[in-house]
């Protein structure tokens, strides 16, 4: 983006307004250029954001996206957003200068009720039908010139989804006048009189423009009646989950090879071409050891990412919330938790952020509480390394591979400490009986190639820059730590032995020696409590450092292999289960529950659980090994 | 589960005395018939009292034509409700807000 040379003193203000999942996020990308998720269920964006649209004369015009609506009745604190915004109700913020309400021209019958509403509202407004490719497939099309002349407002067709897809928007926006005159709309909830009447005057709408028919079965219906089946649903899902774990490792294999090579090749360049000094211990101990251990876990990542944005594109996921309902409503879970619990899968953060589509605080709060528990991808690194080097690489029936298995129970483990959990907090709070539904099951859709490539491209990004930066920093702190004070003259150990670090896991590994582990997991779990990943380095840099032989540029899974006994192993499996190992997290929480109250309960009780599930782990596996 | 008590064959009998005899409560719809919408209000005293009206945002207005998609597991609850070119899965205590008078299949 090209900077202007002149700057407009207070560019207009164009808010996106619209019924949840009709398609605003993907019009705001096209308007600013932006990246923001965009997927296949209602409730994707929680949050307010802006961004600038440079229009072909020059000007700039500020953009709002907003978390979708059914009403500017706001229930659920994203709906709150959105009606703030609207109605001037934010410190230090005015109304914006003109709404666009996006509708989805396929469902209209549903959208045009908040047309109506914020037409009342007063508010400039443009109606922008949007999906307008998909209606004119479906045979449906809707005539933006009819609709505009019913309405009394400016309507303009858009395609979301493609690069072009906004031309008569922005022409649109560049051409409304924008009044000057900022008094803030009033309000007024509609009575069940009010709602009755809009409906009345939607079903005169849609008659007049010729969208009134109702589909019989559509194609959504074919797949739903197979997908929701009351058998064969719940076994397609099951069936989708084992698939995805056993990819994780079965297709990662090669990629990962060539990782390790390269790493380990540029180990021995280094370890070859510079002369012994400080740098190059730094460098092949400190960042190839650590970095190197955590990089080659990339292309798990990237296939783990591939599935979760395929089933968030098409819009199965909120199916899976329907197929899973009757499990999350017997632990007292809203069934709005199962979005929110099945981004924590990718990353805690995003998901606690996403419990803001929860109505009751109680709910909310306890959907908050067990997040973490779900598996997210910080921690396949360490799965994957732990299992790679105890978990023997062999089909058990049916050519399932033993380490994807493995893999699918840690998963498994930390949804049913999550059920646990959350079964405990409904007996012991007093949390209303009707946790609400109401979840919109979408039309299914093929999955946007050019979005999956959007998705994969930015956790790539996301992954490296973690990797450059947060565990590349930690690596060579670590690496200091590890080498200083140098150890007294005549010692027989290693140098780790007598460094701070050396000292500090020691210590440590009093506490752990009753869960099994030894100083140098002890260590690695200190800067591990920044990101679970961190740990994967830090045991590549502690292990580089502590080895007296000249194989220091091995890579990290056979050295475990040889050091470790399994029951440690499968109590270290079982920490990262359970313990809060993620200051982001906690840091999200705080944020979220404007209290230091609830993070510290958080830390409190999933180390503790954590401490308790590894020494049960630990005992269990020594008795069973001998 | 108290909410599913109103499912109870007692209670519906006191229940459809009181009613027009062609209503009959979203649930006890067969999947995939037709129905419209006639009535939309909180069925149980101790429910939210905005659900009715969050239901009524969605759509659930009287007049429109309501199917039921598919039934969850067992209680066979949640269901997965068309209304009119939407979909949405409901818990049966929400569902329970909503009475609905079928008719012949002509949509479909």
């Amino acid at each position: 983006m090209q900077a202007l040379p002149v700057v407009v003193p207070q560019s207009p203000l164009v808010a996106l307004v619209g019924n949840p999942n009709c398609g605003k996020t993907a019009l705001f990308n096209v308007l600013t250029g932006s990246r923001q998720k965009v997927a296949n269920y209602a409730g994707v964006t929680v949050e307010r954001k802006e961004g600038t649209l440079l229009t072909s004369s020059g000007s700039r015009i500020r953009i709002l996206d907003l978390p979708g609506a059914y009403s500017l009745d706001a229930l659920t604190p994203d709906e709150k957003v959105t009606a703030d915004v609207l109605l001037g109700r934010r410190a230090g913020e005015v109304p914006p200068d003109l709404v666009v309400c996006v509708t989805d021209a396929t469902n209209l019958r549903q959208n045009l009720r908040l047309v109506l509403s914020l037409k009342r509202l007063g508010l400039p407004m443009i109606v922008a039908l949007n999906m307008t490719d998909i209606a004119r497939r479906k045979g449906t099309p809707v005539s933006a010139r009819r609709l505009a002349a019913e309405l009394g407002v400016p309507v303009v067709e858009t395609v979301g989804i493609k690069a072009a897809g906004a031309t008569q928007l922005i022409e649109a926006l560049q051409s409304a006048s924008v009044p000057a005159l900022k008094a803030a709309p009033v309000w007024r909830t509609p009575s069940a009189a009010d709602i009755e009447q809009d409906q009345s005057e939607v079903r005169r709408i849609l008659a007049a423009v010729g969208a009134d028919r109702l589909e019989g079965t559509t194609f959504s219906d074919r797949v739903d009646a197979v997908v929701l089946h009351p058998l064969l649903g719940p076994v397609i899902l099951a069936a989708i989950l084992f698939l995805v774990f056993q990819a994780v490792f079965a297709w990662a294999q090669v990629p990962m090879d060539a990782i390790k090579f390269a790493v380990a090749s540029f180990g021995d360049w280094v370890g070859q071409t510079l002369p012994q000094s400080l740098l190059k211990d730094l460098l092949v101990n400190g960042v190839l050891a650590g970095v190197g251990s955590v990089l080659v876990f990339l292309p798990q990542i990237i296939i783990l990412f591939f599935f979760i944005l395929l089933l968030e594109d098409s819009g199965y996921l909120p199916r899976a919330a329907f197929l899973l309902d009757r499990v999350m409503g017997s632990v007292g879970l809203s069934g709005r938790a199962f979005i929110p619990l099945l981004s924590s899968f990718a990353c805690a953060i995003p998901g606690i952020m996403a419990t803001r589509t929860i109505q009751n605080p109680r709910d909310r709060l306890t959907t908050i509480m067990i997040a973490p528990l779900m598996t997210c991808s910080a921690r396949l690194p360490v799965y994957a390394l732990i299992i790679g080097a105890f978990i023997p690489h062999r089909a058990i029936w049916g050519g399932l591979q033993l380490q994807g298995v493995v893999l699918f129970v840690l998963y498994i483990a930390g949804v049913v400490g999550a059920m646990g959990v959350a079964y405990v907090l409904k007996h012991t709070g007093s949390g209303t009986r009707f946790q609400a539904l109401m979840l919109e099951l979408p039309a299914y859709h093929w999955p946007s190639l050019r979005n999956l490539a959007i998705g994969l491209w930015q956790r790539v990004e996301i992954f490296l820059s973690r990797v450059g930066t947060i565990i590349l920093a930690l690596m060579v702190i670590l690496w200091a730590l590890s080498s200083y004070p140098l150890p007294p003259p005549g010692a027989t150990g290693p140098a780790i032995q007598y460094s701070i670090a050396g000292h500090v896991g020691a210590w440590l590994a009093v506490i752990f020696a009753p869960i099994g582990f030894n100083w140098q997991i002890s260590i690695a779990l200190v800067p591990g409590l920044a990101a679970r990943e961190v740990a994967v380095g830090a045991l590549g840099t502690v292990y580089a450092l502590s080895a007296t032989g000249t194989d220091v540029s091995g890579a990290l899974t056979p050295l475990i292999a040889q050091s470790w006994s399994l029951p440690t192993a499968l109590s270290l499996l079982a920490w990262y289960v359970f313990a809060p190992q993620c200051l982001a997290t906690l840091a999200t929480v705080k944020r979220e529950t404007n209290s230091w109250r609830y993070p510290a309960i958080m830390a409190g009780y999933l180390f503790g659980l954590a401490y308790a599930g590894s020494w049960v782990t630990y005992r269990i596996a020594l008795a069973l090994t001998g | 589960m108290g909410t599913i008590l109103i499912y109870d064959n007692t209670m519906k009998s006191k229940q459809s005395a009181a009613v027009r005899p062609a209503d009959i409560q979203l649930a006890e719809l067969a999947t995939g018939k037709v129905a419209r919408v006639v009535s939309v209000s909180a069925a149980d005293a101790a429910a939210p009292v905005e659900l009715g009206r969050r239901l009524a945002e969605l759509g659930f207005l009287p007049g429109e034509a309501v199917r039921i998609v598919a039934r969850g597991l067992m209680a066979r609850d949640p269901i997965a409700v068309r209304i009119g070119t939407g979909t949405f899965a409901l818990r049966l205590f929400e569902a329970a807000c909503i009475r609905v008078c079928p008719e012949q299949p002509i949509l479909g």
